[in-house]
């Protein structure tokens, strides 16, 4: 019962913080609705997309680059989130949450599943949006697509765990844009499909078959077509599972995470 | 009933420099005890020990008899900390930051609700209960720090240097209001502090850090006769330090 209490508790703060900050909220839409408005726009008429499953027909642009959208959304609040974890341990506020009596590993768990949270509630609102100008799945995915978000997210939450406990300074976390979030969603399907890509480079391509958002991509572009890929959720699952070990032995006390000072 | 705190033999080091050496001390149920040392001392140090934010290689440290490297869940649910930085969330009220400290103990909505009614009753805060956290002043944050330590009703609470930067009154105040605990509730009080003029002579007791190590401890008298000095204020000039 005090772990599901806890639990709560921690969504809950992360649910009203989020909410509390408009900025941050607006951001995490604008960013993907100029993608979709602008660029997929423009390149509407550049970029042919043959038909490949989940799609049984030609679509246009803007609607192929929807579940790399969706991606980018969480992408950007798994860093986001644990920008805020660097910044709180930098302030002390995550002491609080550290000193807690559960054990470490749940109360990390609790933080991640929190940002999924934050996360899927930024992806409905912008699939809200694109829906408004058009750029719609099924009205069945919407819901089907819910469990490859939950996945996506522990993989990308998870990894942004493991950021936070390795980045020692908040000043370091530019590197992080530059060195993971960049080749994360450039390197991926998220923008063309893999047999574009390989017409262009193969090396690009296999780099993209080797990155892990690729089949986070491709579980949510299949997920919105009530379609199960196999390969993607295993590849999901598989590094979510290993990013989070990796991030709950981050946070361990045998690390000393917590900035050392004098006195 | 087990002592409050028990740290025997602990030792903790970053890097080549030693922070603290074999450190023990003890602080009994309901009593304050102020662990009083010049900045570099080694206090914040064995506070993230004994709050298990670092692992404790060397030596011991029990609350209430729970040994915090076997069995942390049980040592830490007894324990309430204040830290030396604010560490408020400012952009939720005061009543969302004490219900995320009771949920991260566990406690029902109901019984939480209970608690927060009683903690800023006490405090002389109802009425701010709405307001912003970065809406309040210092002092008034730092009680809510404390309330939010006293939600899960714990046996020792731990204070690093809570009264820095606050006015003189305040820290008055301050000091005042947990003394109280001590006497009215039997909550057993560590309070880290480079401040003299904070002890209270006739009742504190003291354990003195100097360098990572324990040069005394008992009552404020034991520690000076201990240290060979008069008075307080001249207690840290005999260990080669500035006065506060």
């Amino acid at each position: 019962m005090s772990w599901l209490v806890c639990l709560q508790g921690i969504v809950w703060r992360e649910l009203l913080r989020f909410l509390n900050q408009r900025s941050r909220f607006i951001g995490a839409l604008v960013r993907p609705l100029i993608w979709l408005l602008v660029f997929a726009t423009g390149f509407r008429a550049a970029l042919g997309v043959a038909i490949a499953p989940p799609y049984e027909t030609y679509i246009p642009y803007s609607l192929y680059i929807l579940p790399g959208l969706v991606g980018m959304v969480q992408l950007f609040n798994a860093m986001q989130s644990s920008l805020s974890m660097v910044y709180d341990r930098e302030m002390g506020s995550m002491r609080v949450l550290l000193i807690s009596p559960l054990p470490r590993w749940y109360l990390i768990t609790c933080k991640l599943l929190a940002g999924i949270a934050v996360s899927i509630l930024q992806v409905y609102a912008f699939l809200a949006v694109a829906w408004a100008f058009d750029d719609t799945a099924p009205p069945l995915g919407y819901l089907t697509v819910l469990p490859a978000l939950i996945a996506n997210g522990v993989m990308l939450g998870a990894l942004g765990l493991l950021l936070s406990s390795l980045i020692r300074q908040l000043e370091n976390f530019a590197g992080v844009m530059n060195f993971v979030v960049f080749p994360l969603f450039f390197m991926s399907t998220a923008l063309y499909p893999l047999w574009k890509i390989q017409e262009g480079s193969d090396v690009l391509a296999d780099i993209c078959a080797l990155n892990p958002f690729t089949y986070g991509v491709e579980l949510i572009r299949f997920a919105l077509y009530g379609q199960f890929d196999g390969i993607s959720a295993l590849v999901v699952v598989g590094a979510g599972v290993v990013l989070l070990t990796g991030a709950i032995l981050g946070y361990s006390p045998s690390r000393g995470l917590i900035r050392r000072k004098a006195g | 009933m087990s002592t409050a705190l028990q740290v025997s033999g602990v030792g903790y080091s970053f890097g080549p420099r030693r922070a603290l050496d074999d450190v023990s001390l003890s602080v009994e149920p309901a009593s304050f005890t102020a662990l009083l040392g010049p900045n570099g001392a080694g206090k914040s140090t064995l506070f993230a020990l004994a709050t298990r934010l670092f692992d404790c290689r060397e030596g011991s440290i029990s609350i209430l008899g729970h040994d915090l490297g076997c069995q942390p869940s049980q040592a830490l649910a007894c324990l309430g900390v204040v830290f030396q930085e604010p560490t408020l969330d400012l952009d939720l009220t005061v009543v969302q930051n004490l219900r995320y400290a009771a949920a991260l103990h566990g406690l029902p909505r109901r019984e939480s609700e209970r608690r927060i009614e009683r903690e800023l009753t006490r405090f002389g805060l109802l009425d701010r209960r709405h307001d912003k956290a970065r809406g309040l002043n210092g002092g008034h944050r730092r009680r809510i720090e404390i309330a939010r330590a006293l939600m899960h009703e714990p046996a020792l609470l731990l204070l690093d240097e809570p009264t820095v930067g606050l006015d003189v009154p305040t820290r008055r105040q301050l000091i005042e209001q947990v003394h109280r605990l001590c006497r009215e509730d039997g909550i057993a009080v560590l309070w880290a502090t480079h401040l003299v003029d904070e002890l209270d002579p006739a009742s504190d007791r003291v354990v003195l850090l100097h360098r990572g190590r324990v040069h005394a401890q008992g009552s404020v008298a034991e520690v000076l006769a201990a240290v060979g000095t008069s008075d307080l204020r001249s207690l840290f000039d005999t260990l080669g330090e500035e006065p506060r």
